[in-house]
């Protein structure tokens, strides 16, 4: 292994391990649901994509190197989408957003469109 | 004074973590040669998010946020998986990072639509 190589994977992953640490300090000092999750998924998929990006600077392209490569792709097509699903979920189930928040555009939306999804919702239930 | 507080954090935690990077024990694993020096230290900083992912899920005030440190508590093993592979030289433990993240996934959608009060199968 070549010192650059050393040098650029360690790199990666110390920048992994600070947005590790910075997310899930986040996730604890953040006021509610909606800011804690924001801070948490982004920070930590991010950290944790660069930790195995690192690990891929490392090995190179064998097995493990490769492997690292296919987690990578699997987490950010993945992450995203379950803290979508966990926000919506947690909004739908009515958590309130925190009292400072300035506005709140999907309760807004919902409401906008509640009689078509009344409609809707019955409709499916029938067939 | 709010500044205050915040060097006095930002300098505490800057301290705990170089205390743990530089005195920490490096990692006794078999008959692995570490390629860099300081990587396998790295779990110790993984092992510290995840006690602060842990806080939040025993005293997390509703159930959204215990699902949500579920959540980041998974991506993190993923994490500290890919550091134990460099560290020991194995290539299995990708494997189980790779599955854990699968089932994080998984886990996480179905928490999330059992919060929103549909049924699983529907």
């Amino acid at each position: 292994m070549s010192s650059v190589q050393a040098i650029a994977g360690g790199l990666l992953i110390a920048i992994g391990l600070a947005f590790d640490l910075f997310g899930c300090l986040g996730l604890v000092r953040l006021p509610d649901i909606y800011n804690r999750l924001q801070a948490a998924t982004k920070c930590v998929t991010l950290g944790t994509c660069s930790v195995l990006l690192g690990v891929l600077v490392l090995e190179g392209f064998n097995g493990a190197g490769l492997k690292s490569l296919l987690c990578a792709v699997f987490l950010v097509l993945t992450a995203p989408v379950a803290a979508h699903a966990i926000s919506r979920g947690s909004h739908r189930a009515g958590f309130r957003p925190w009292e400072g928040t300035v506005m709140d555009a999907y309760a807004e939306d919902a409401k906008d469109r509640a009689p078509d999804m009344a409609r809707g919702e019955g409709a499916e239930g029938k067939g | 004074m709010w500044i205050g507080r915040w060097i006095v954090g930002a300098v505490v935690l800057a301290g705990l973590v170089l205390l743990i990077v530089v005195l920490g024990p490096e990692l006794t694993l078999p008959s692995g040669a570490a390629h860099v020096p300081y990587v396998s230290r790295g779990v110790y900083i993984i092992l510290l998010a995840s006690g602060l992912a842990l806080w939040r899920l025993v005293f997390g005030p509703t159930a959204a946020d215990r699902i949500v440190a579920i959540d980041i508590f998974g991506i993190l093993i993923v994490g500290l998986c890919a550091l134990l592979c460099v560290a020991s030289g194995r290539s299995w433990y990708i494997d189980i990072g790779i599955a854990w993240a699968l089932q994080s996934f998984i886990g996480a959608l179905a928490l999330a639509k059992y919060l929103e009060g549909r049924a699983l199968d529907e």
